[in-house]
């Protein structure tokens, strides 16, 4: 079995995006934590030919569930505003700005697509963590790619 | 898997600060698992005279030290499977067995203060790493005295394999067993690092 250290590394930064694609930059951190805290107490017993990474992004759909509903709970922001992460990436795209456009996305379209596109899951899989239909799934991940590419991309391409 | 990831470019801004982001979150994590007692073993590394040296500690105490030699990667991978994979770069808890070390390395520590686990030894060899402890700072003994002093006079080559199998050199001393003829003999470190070691105890010129 790895070395605990070893998931982080290989996992950590398919986790983070998928968490801030559910959640946006700030509350991605805490799902992030939260996510591998769970993940490393039943780690011991996780079958030898379990595929990782798909046990990790279930947790982390979970774990974004939990956040997203104690952020909502305390509507009224607490004193310190969390420090946003650098909120631009190398070739200059927005953070904010792809998060505006998934924001606006359904829900199910928004996990749909943030776990087969960047967490890598099958549709299949994604219909199990949704508890939906694969047919579903892929339905709801396309929808969602489709109206990203016409608000989002069209949005950065003005500029 | 890659195949499904074909919009990347729609996805760029995602990473945005990830590098920092995720070492800042790794370091969190390690801090979050040891409070709630799932960290079943911490490690770092420190520079020594002797190359850099690994550090493991479980919650009971240092557990393992291990020389570049024997690759710190497989020492990890061997920690996973005897001890537990719950296995994490954390320096904090490993502190303490660092700044010693560090003192020791300086010429200012003859004696090493920190709880040690001993759980990778059993036997007779546990035995012999135990009697180590008492061979004093820029002292040595003999294979044969060390032999005797554990119970078996007739062991010489059992402890010269539990020597040679110490999960805790430096700090459990098994330098200071040598030849009766006053040669080295092996080393985990290697050869050199003995010399290094009994050198700057006094204890060879």
């Amino acid at each position: 079995m790895k070395t605990f250290e070893h998931i982080v590394a290989e996992h950590g930064t398919t986790v983070l995006r998928v968490c801030r694609a559910i959640l946006g930059p700030v509350d991605a951190d805490d799902a992030w934590s939260e996510t591998f805290l769970a993940a490393m107490r039943a780690y011991p017993d996780l079958p030898e030919d379990a595929n990782v990474e798909a046990w990790l992004v279930t947790i982390a759909h979970r774990k974004s569930i939990d956040v997203h509903r104690a952020t909502s709970r305390r509507a009224i922001p607490v004193d310190a505003v969390p420090e946003k992460a650098a909120a631009t990436a190398p070739d200059g795209a927005d953070l904010d700005d792809l998060y505006d456009a998934l924001r606006r996305l359904p829900i199910t379209q928004r996990q749909a697509v943030a776990y087969h596109h960047l967490g890598g899951l099958p549709h299949r899989e994604v219909a199990t963590v949704l508890g939906s239909t694969p047919a579903a799934a892929r339905r709801a991940s396309a929808d969602g790619i489709k109206t990203l590419r016409a608000t989002y991309q069209q949005d950065r391409a003005r500029r | 898997m890659n195949t499904t990831r074909h919009d990347d470019a729609l996805f760029s801004a995602l990473r945005a600060g990830e590098g920092e982001n995720l070492a800042r979150l790794r370091a969190r994590l390690a801090a979050e698992a040891d409070d709630a007692g799932i960290l079943d073993v911490a490690y770092r590394t420190v520079d020594t005279a002797v190359g850099p040296l690994l550090l493991a500690a479980t919650e009971a105490g240092l557990v393992r030290v291990a020389y570049d030699r024997e690759d710190h990667d497989a020492v990890l991978q061997g920690l996973a499977d005897k001890v537990s994979p719950r296995l994490m770069y954390a320096p904090a808890r490993l502190d303490l067995a660092a700044h010693q070390l560090e003192e020791y390395f300086a010429g200012t520590r003859q004696r090493f203060e920190v709880p040690l686990d001993f759980r990778l030894a059993s036997g007779f060899r546990l035995g012999v790493l135990r009697h180590l402890a008492d061979i004093a700072y820029g002292r040595t003994e003999s294979y044969t005295q060390v032999a005797t002093a554990a119970g078996s006079p007739r062991a010489v080559r059992a402890v010269g394999s539990a020597c040679a199998t110490n999960p805790l050199p430096v700090v459990v001393p098994c330098h200071r067993v040598i030849r009766a003829d006053g040669s080295y003999g092996g080393y985990v470190g290697g050869p050199d690092a003995k010399h290094t070691l009994l050198a700057l105890e006094g204890a060879v010129a």
